[in-house]
């Protein structure tokens, strides 16, 4: 019997009852694997990041391209970054039906009677989605160069873009991970995500120039974290400038985080 | 505050209620160190969650616990590095392979990339699942997550090992596998609580034995002592005539010296059996007293027995209790 050593009585070992920091982010990190690992098993899961952006990328600009901008060529500055934004955010309402699914199996009981920091499977998913994001913000880049459109300040500004959807992507996956963790079933975490999607990110400057609205609405799609992010993201791929509307977004991101990431473990403990 | 670390498991009034279902009501249990305790009892009696509370996987309601003289509600980090935890339905992930679990569970309780690895092979070797390691659990048998979840819970070599319900479902040749294993670890020093349905497995492993039963403990003791309760081997009757029941168990009080049981049909009488020489004395006297038996038997203690001695009813689903109950009724008009 060599893997069953003898144990060390309880008495002489080291015991601690809080986690630290470092700890965390290993745990983190592991878990993070974890989720990797279930991506690289069941590749089909990827389906959405990679199909989504290039549906609606083209859907969008031959839509409403000719009737917004005249053609569809002039739109698609004005789009790709409201489309991209819109496709992110999105695909990460599959974190929280994702995390509702993984919730019921049994290996969560493990997870919660082993001396790990207990935001550590959550947080783990959600880090291991940020791959999802980074494949849909490729995809979404790759069919708007396929269709012409040139960001005028170059790869370096929108590889930055990118990342600062991805970042205030996964800062918004943490609210869809609390609905993951209070919902019953993965079904309705869906329905109600949507419910939440569908007014922040087309009540926003991501497709339609807001100056044609009604005024009651300007005013909320001027405040809308969405349009910021949209703004941030076209300064940067137009300009290479990154200004107010990149820090309010980022700003609403950690806002976002500092909410929902002790409610979503608050939520969590109680769970279990 | 560190308590006595003689005892392993400290419980006192430990109460969990799901709605109006109070699933724990009042469990006491004390369990010494380096022992094999089992928890006996039906499905649904509350085991599974006497050891969640204890495994702090849910909180109680009321009482208190201690784990090693840590308490399993103020000190639940310290507890959780004392334990490791088996339940009842695989606590391993399905999508990842044998290896991968494991490494990620080496990885999560803090051994460095090399020891994960070294580990993670010692205990698929020690498991017997080496060949297997890399395919997805998906195609395992049930015998083989049930091994791959015990060797799951010894990564960090915990002094104390809950198993709930650990071969529940498993084919007789598997279940003696899982008996060994459990039997080399206590070898080691460790302390293993197990529930179990079988009084058999709890005989097989168990140096000490609670009976729980609708969320409490309705015996304790070693094995013997809970079958000396209902007598080594039980005798069992079935009367010609239902109305002679009264005067059967009073020949059975006299003759035997002990309280028989009837059933809810009320034909057939189970009384324990201490000496098999004194069941002769008893058939002379019913037969003396005009009473006819259509059927005997002698039957070894089973769970059922040991149930229906200790609470006056089996360890049926609800309805076969209501039932009961209502022919009970019916018996004593």
């Amino acid at each position: 019997m060599t893997a069953i050593a003898t144990i060390t009585p309880p008495a002489e070992r080291d015991l601690k009852n809080h986690v630290r920091l470092s700890q965390t982010l290993a745990n983190t990190v592991t878990m993070a694997h974890r989720g990797l690992l279930k991506i690289k098993r069941t590749p089909e899961q990827l389906m959405d990041v990679t199909l989504q952006p290039i549906i609606f990328t083209v859907m969008f600009a031959l839509l409403f391209g000719g009737a917004i901008s005249g053609n569809v060529q002039s739109y698609l500055p004005v789009l790709i970054p409201g489309i991209l934004v819109q496709t992110v955010i999105t695909t990460s309402v599959v974190t929280g039906v994702q995390l509702r699914e993984d919730m019921d199996k049994g290996v969560f009981d493990r997870f919660k009677s082993l001396p790990i920091a207990r935001i550590a499977p959550l947080s783990g998913a959600l880090l291991a989605d940020t791959l999802r994001y980074a494949i849909a913000t490729t995809i979404t880049f790759i069919v708007g160069i396929l269709m012409g459109y040139r960001p005028a300040a170059g790869v370096g500004p929108v590889i930055l873009a990118g990342l600062l959807v991805i970042v205030c992507s996964w800062a918004i996956s943490w609210i869809f991970a609390f609905f993951g963790v209070i919902a019953r079933t993965a079904g309705s975490v869906q329905g109600i995500s949507f419910l939440v999607l569908f007014p922040l990110t087309f009540f926003s400057n991501a497709f339609v120039p807001v100056k044609t609205m009604p005024d009651w609405l300007q005013s909320f799609v001027n405040v809308n974290p969405v349009s910021h992010l949209v703004t941030a993201v076209r300064d940067l791929a137009d300009t290479a400038t990154f200004g107010a509307d990149g820090w309010i977004a980022l700003a609403g991101a950690a806002a976002i985080v500092a909410v929902f990431a002790p409610l979503t473990v608050r939520a969590y403990m109680r769970k279990a | 505050m560190t308590r006595s670390s003689e005892w392993a498991v400290e419980a006192h009034g430990l109460v969990k209620t799901f709605g109006d279902n109070r699933a724990v009501d009042g469990v006491d249990l004390t369990v010494r160190a380096g022992a094999v305790y089992g928890v006996l009892g039906p499905n649904g009696a509350g085991k599974t969650t006497t050891i969640s509370m204890l495994a702090t996987l849910l909180k109680p309601d009321a009482g208190e616990a201690f784990i090693f003289g840590h308490d399993i509600r103020k000190e639940q980090q310290v507890v959780r590095q004392l334990i490791g935890v088996t339940a009842q339905f695989a606590s391993v992930d399905e999508t990842l392979s044998a290896n991968e679990n494991l490494m990620i569970f080496s990885r999560l309780l803090g051994l460095s990339g090399s020891e994960a690895k070294r580990k993670t092979a010692e205990l698929l070797e020690e498991f017997g699942l080496t060949e297997a390691a890399k395919r997805p659990l998906k195609k395992f048998s049930g015998g083989m997550r049930r091994r791959l979840d015990l060797a799951a819970s010894l990564i960090a070599q915990p002094p104390l090992i809950f198993l709930d319900e650990p071969t529940t479902g498993l084919d007789p040749r598997t279940r003696a596998q899982m008996w060994d294993t459990i039997r080399r670890l206590v070898a080691t020093g460790s302390t293993v609580l197990l529930t179990t349905q079988y009084l058999d497995e709890a005989d097989q492993l168990a140096d000490r034995i609670a009976v729980i039963d609708r969320g409490r403990v309705v015996a304790e003791g070693t094995a013997d002592e809970l079958k000396a309760s209902v007598g080594e081997s039980s005798l069992q009757l079935r009367l010609a005539d239902p109305a002679d029941l009264e005067d059967a168990r009073r020949a059975i009080r006299t003759v035997l010296g002990v309280d028989a049981v009837a059933s809810p049909e009320g034909s057939r009488i189970t009384a324990p059996m201490r000496s098999a020489d004194t069941v002769t004395d008893l058939f002379v006297t019913l037969r003396e007293a005009g009473i006819h038996l259509s059927e005997m038997s002698v039957q070894k203690p089973t769970l059922d027995e040991v149930f229906l001695t200790l609470t006056g009813h089996g360890v049926d689903d609800d309805t076969a209790d209501r039932a009961s109950a209502d022919e009970g009724e019916k018996v004593a008009a």
